[in-house]
């Protein structure tokens, strides 16, 4: 073995051990809490790295992709609680939920595959809406979604007699419920990286690039463009299903006002401000966006520490500084934090 | 690879920095108790979650002024405030929060759509939650025995609602209009039973959302059926402009609202527009209670004006602590069986549970305005 | 009554409101290509603004007739809005003139989220009442009813479009905006100069916001630092329904987008026997601006051109 093949599995051995030890390190050190927030923020890098496929990937500039989380979330409450008093089995759901959600992809991609940028973008905002308006209006006449109250005590993942909201008993020690989480998650969220790795460096991702960076020549190159954009919006949509089911068994609890618009740019923020179409990019902008607007609660108490007395509320500061962060990263770099070779390169391009 | 590890690591650190949560300790030799409030401190809702916590804040400041002696220790009750934003996902993850921060009981949330997912994690926590404003039935139908609230739940406030306005008001004819959200939807179907079940009948059924001011075709295609009464599930800011917008039609009809109408705000936004209108609040007017008015002048002396819930909250608090002091205890798994023999006079009326942790023989008020001012009408005991 | 006439009536008040708007939308569509999403958080300050100015008056001075008052609220607002559209034109625009579409996009976000926030820091989270200072006249018509409010904003509506449509049309500046939007490059080359043309462009488009939000704050009776939000996204998607960049496309889908969800609202419950109601009135609104999109992939009035890269 080579020696920089040698460091290669180091370098993997101790990331492996560092995201075991993660959630431990972080409960002795700040509380249970954020253990669950980081549970939540693998989620969102779920969501993200599937809106990457279809935005940073294939370039369609897609504001409704929150419509296939609501369908995962929706499909594992459907079958896994006792709204219709069925309970059947995670394994059983989660790729259900997933593949109808892909379903879903195509049958709203269709329609839109003539229209570009700006026009995609209000259609696919369309979409999202329409479908958050039917999920909080279905419950007549016939209760399908329980309208505006939501879905209630949704089953939590359940393999064999281990339960992920209960607590569990291992070699001595104790693992709670949102450590479980976050391993299942967390094995989750590196086969969708996994997998969004062999996209990108696949004839398919290539061709996507193409599509992303000039429609007409791509497909004068013999690409399919309308099988591939339909594919990338397939992809997508089952990614952000997997993680609805997965949000709605970690909650509990789902209604439509979880599924709203801004959700949808949130998650595209993420992308973008990390940078679209760069895995780590992606998954940085993921983690950063869940994390830092809940650091930022933390504010009110340095304020007492500091004056003694709280002058700017804490939660009224914090979204300000979220949208002045916004601004400042696109203007300084417009490429995303963690931006990938070729994009900086385009960046620099456009700039000379 | 590198890079991401540093990502890792990098906010871990900041992560670190940012929580220094304070956790329960000894001060001299009172114990320290803390308790949690929680309600929306930002967003649309934001004045009614100050209020609640302004409500809270004021029985505990009692309490501790009075002093507490559980188990043979003096107690310094302590609040954690936390803001849910009315978000699902956040109010999960304050739930969490204060779990972690070890809270031996919980006021809130303010909305049931946060009501209801949070209470998973405190009944998981076997920690005791008392709402002071969730109305939603499915609350309190999820079974966990943490859960408790101290305002009648929409099936009660519904049905004196729908009956009020079929045999008091006399409406044969009645249009209701919803704005889709967890309590007006809630609320409006409710009242729709009642009013079928008094003879009522429901001519129109409309809808709108909580962001919506633009009422005018729903309005005209009600007025069309020419409705005796319009009753409006939601909230003050859609309620005002909608009563604007009937007078502006020049509809005759009554219009009647719940609890998120009859709200200073409303006469505030609606203007002259406002006089005659009717809302439901649940519970007794303040002026009849009797420790009603001394409450008032209490909170306005320390907070400022009332704007809806801080009452129940405040009862709230005084339930919670009543049922340690039965215990003798603040730990949540000697105090919590104490909960349903809670037996409470309170500011909002008589406080008992029923299996579920309903109240039960909750009131509800009619108020209606008159010169510019809500006035009290008639208390109803509701049935269940 | 007439409730055909009535629905009629709402649905143009309420278009008028989102067209002017929505003009905003389509100028700097038309020339940048970019989707100014802080637009409707223009008019949200615009509204709060004017109402700062006229709820002081309202206290200060009882006694001057409401439509002085309602004026002086406007004169204030207008160059407020004004100097924000310029400034975040400059700040946040101007930079990333060249970047791929998606930056400024983002940055419009933030712009707008930064600005719901400052509101919300200076006026509260109240819902602020608007004072009843102005007549509160109704008059019948063939059996429906219209006040003065909805007379004022339909006259003020129309005259505005008209104003805009001869500076667009016959001066100079509105002829290098016209240049401008069709090639930045070439205009430059002609003498234009086009940094003027687009400050010019984002001033013009805030001073319409904020007659709109004055004009929304006065017909509803309130304002908050969450109304532009929901007002800027139905306004964009009139923008686009009319054919995004073409001023006459974001008169008619304004008006369009208002009547569609009047007459949704007002008839649908009773066309679908119930099945469908006035809570399916965002879908009915969405789904012709779908279906308009899909069979004429640039909007009712946009010019079928090639996107170029």
């Amino acid at each position: 073995m080579s020696s920089a093949l040698k460091s290669r599995w180091l370098g993997f051995g101790l990331l492996a051990l560092g995201l075991a030890l993660l959630p431990f390190l972080i409960d002795a050190g700040l509380g249970r809490s954020w253990v669950r927030l980081l549970d939540l923020a693998l989620l969102y890098v779920m969501l993200a790295l599937g809106l990457n496929i279809v935005v940073g990937y294939a370039g369609l500039l897609d504001l409704g992709y929150v419509a296939f989380y609501a369908l995962g979330a929706y499909v594992y409450a459907w079958l896994a609680s006792p709204h219709f008093g069925l309970h059947l089995p995670f394994w059983a759901i989660l790729p259900l939920g997933a593949a109808l959600a892909g379903m879903f992809g195509v049958l709203l991609g269709a329609p839109t595959l003539r229209l570009r940028g700006d026009y995609l973008a209000i259609v696919t905002l369309g979409f999202g809406e329409i479908i958050r308006i039917f999920m909080n209006n279905l419950n007549a006449p016939f209760n399908l979604t329980n309208g505006p109250q939501g879905i209630n005590l949704i089953d939590p993942v359940r393999l064999g007699s281990v339960s992920l909201s209960q607590p569990l008993e291992l070699f001595g020690y104790t693992f709670t419920g949102v450590h479980l989480t976050y391993y299942l998650f967390l094995l989750l969220v590196l086969a969708v990286i996994f997998i969004s790795m062999r996209l990108e460096n696949s004839r398919i991702g290539r061709a996507w690039v193409a599509i992303r960076e000039d429609e007409i020549a791509a497909a004068a190159t013999g690409i399919n463009t309308r099988n591939l954009k339909l594919l990338a919006f397939a992809m997508g949509a089952t990614f952000g299903g997997l993680a609805g089911g997965l949000f709605a068994s970690f909650q509990g609890f789902i209604s439509p006002e979880s599924f709203n618009l801004m959700e949808s740019i949130m998650i595209l923020c993420m992308i973008v401000l990390g940078g679209m179409g760069h895995i780590p990019g992606v998954i940085f902008g993921a983690l950063l966006l869940t994390l830092l607007p809940e650091a930022l609660r933390y504010t009110g108490d340095w304020q007492r520490n500091l004056f003694g007395q709280i002058y700017v509320d804490p939660a009224d500061l914090r979204m300000l500084l979220f949208g002045i962060a916004l601004v400042a990263v696109m203007l300084y770099r417009p490429a995303g934090l963690i931006p990938s070779a070729r994009r900086r390169q385009e960046f620099a391009d456009a700039k000379g | 690879m590198t890079r991401h590890t540093l990502g890792f690591a990098a906010l871990a650190v900041a992560a670190l920095v940012a929580g220094c949560g304070d956790k329960p300790q000894q001060a001299g030799d009172s114990q320290v108790v803390l308790i949690g409030q929680v309600s929306p401190l930002t967003g649309p809702q934001a004045h009614l979650g100050k209020d609640n916590e302004n409500g809270a804040r004021l029985a505990l400041d009692e309490i501790n002024a009075a002093g507490l002696t559980l188990g043979g220790k003096k107690i310094v009750l302590e609040m954690r405030s936390e803001d849910d934003a009315a978000d699902p996902k956040t109010a999960t993850t304050v739930a969490q929060k204060l779990v972690d921060e070890g809270v031996a009981g919980v006021i809130g949330h303010l909305n049931s759509g946060a009501t209801i997912p949070a209470s998973k994690i405190y009944a998981d926590a076997g920690i005791p939650q008392i709402s002071p404003s969730a109305t939603a039935v499915a609350y309190t139908a999820s079974g966990h025995k943490t859960a408790y609230r101290v305002m009648t739940n929409d099936a009660q406030q519904g049905s004196v609602l729908g009956n009020f306005a079929v045999t008091k008001l006399g409406a044969k004819k009645v249009a209701i209009i919803d704005d889709r959200t967890a309590y007006g939807q809630g609320l409006a179907d409710e009242v729709e039973k009642a009013v079928k079940a008094a003879g009522g009948e429901v001519v129109a059924r409309e809808y709108t959302s909580d962001r919506a001011t633009d009422f005018m075709a729903i309005l005209t295609s009600i007025k069309g059926k020419a409705p005796d009464l319009v009753f409006f599930g939601g909230m003050d800011p859609q309620a005002a402009p909608m009563m604007k917008q009937m007078k502006q039609l020049g509809m005759s009809a009554k219009f009647l609202g719940g609890d998120g109408a009859q709200t200073p705000k409303f006469i505030d936004l609606a203007g002259a527009d406002a006089e005659g209108a009717l809302a439901s609040n649940p519970g007794l007017p303040l002026d009849a209670m009797p420790g009603g008015m001394s409450f008032k002048s209490k909170f306005e002396a320390k907070y400022g004006k009332i704007q809806n819930y801080s009452p129940y909250a405040y009862d709230a608090m005084h339930v919670l602590v009543e049922a340690m002091k039965r215990a003798d205890s603040s730990d949540p798994a000697k105090y919590l069986s104490e909960l349903p023999k809670t037996d409470y006079q309170g500011v909002t009326g008589h406080i008992r549970f029923d299996t579920k942790g309903d109240i039960t023989g909750g009131a509800v008020t009619l108020y209606q305005v008159k010169d510019g001012k809500w006035q009290t009408l008639e208390t109803v005991q509701s049935g269940d | 009554m007439d409730i055909f006439l009535q629905q009629l009536i709402n649905g143009l008040v309420l278009g008028s409101v989102y067209a002017l708007v929505a003009l905003g939308y389509t100028m700097v569509y038309g020339i940048l290509e970019l989707i100014n999403f802080a637009h409707g958080e223009i008019t949200m300050m615009g509204a709060m603004v004017a109402l700062a100015v006229i709820g002081a008056l309202a206290l200060a001075a009882p006694g001057l007739p409401g439509v002085l008052i309602l004026g002086a609220g406007l004169v204030v607002a207008i160059p407020v809005c004004m100097a924000l559209g310029l400034l975040i034109e400059r700040v946040a625009y101007r930079p990333l003139r060249n970047a791929p579409r998606l930056a400024p996009l983002i940055t419009a976000i933030g712009v707008s989220i930064i600005l719901q926030n400052i509101a919300m820091l200076i006026w509260g989270k109240q819902y602020i009442p608007f004072p009843a200072i102005l007549p509160q006249g109704r008059h019948e018509v063939l059996g429906a009813t219209i006040s003065d409010t909805q007379i004022a904003i339909l006259v003020l509506a129309v005259l505005i479009m008209l104003a805009l449509i001869l500076v667009v049309q016959k001066t100079r500046l509105g002829r290098a905006m016209r240049a401008t939007a069709q090639s930045r490059q070439v205009a430059s080359l002609m003498g234009v100069d086009v940094n003027r043309v687009i400050a010019s462009t984002f001033v013009i488009g805030s001073a319409l916001a904020a007659v709109a939000g004055v004009m929304v704050s006065a017909y509803y009776g309130l304002a908050h630092y969450y109304m532009g939000f929901l007002l800027g996204l139905k306004a964009f998607s009139a923008a686009v329904l009319g054919g995004i960049g073409n001023l006459g496309g974001a008169m008619l889908g304004g008006l369009l987008l208002g009547l569609i969800e009047s007459f949704g609202a007002g008839y649908i419950g009773d066309l679908t026997g119930g099945f469908l109601g006035s809570h399916y009135q965002d879908v009915f609104a969405f789904f012709v601006l779908i279906a308009v999109l899909v069979f004429r992939p640039s909007g009712l009035l946009g010019a079928r051109v090639v996107e170029r890269a």
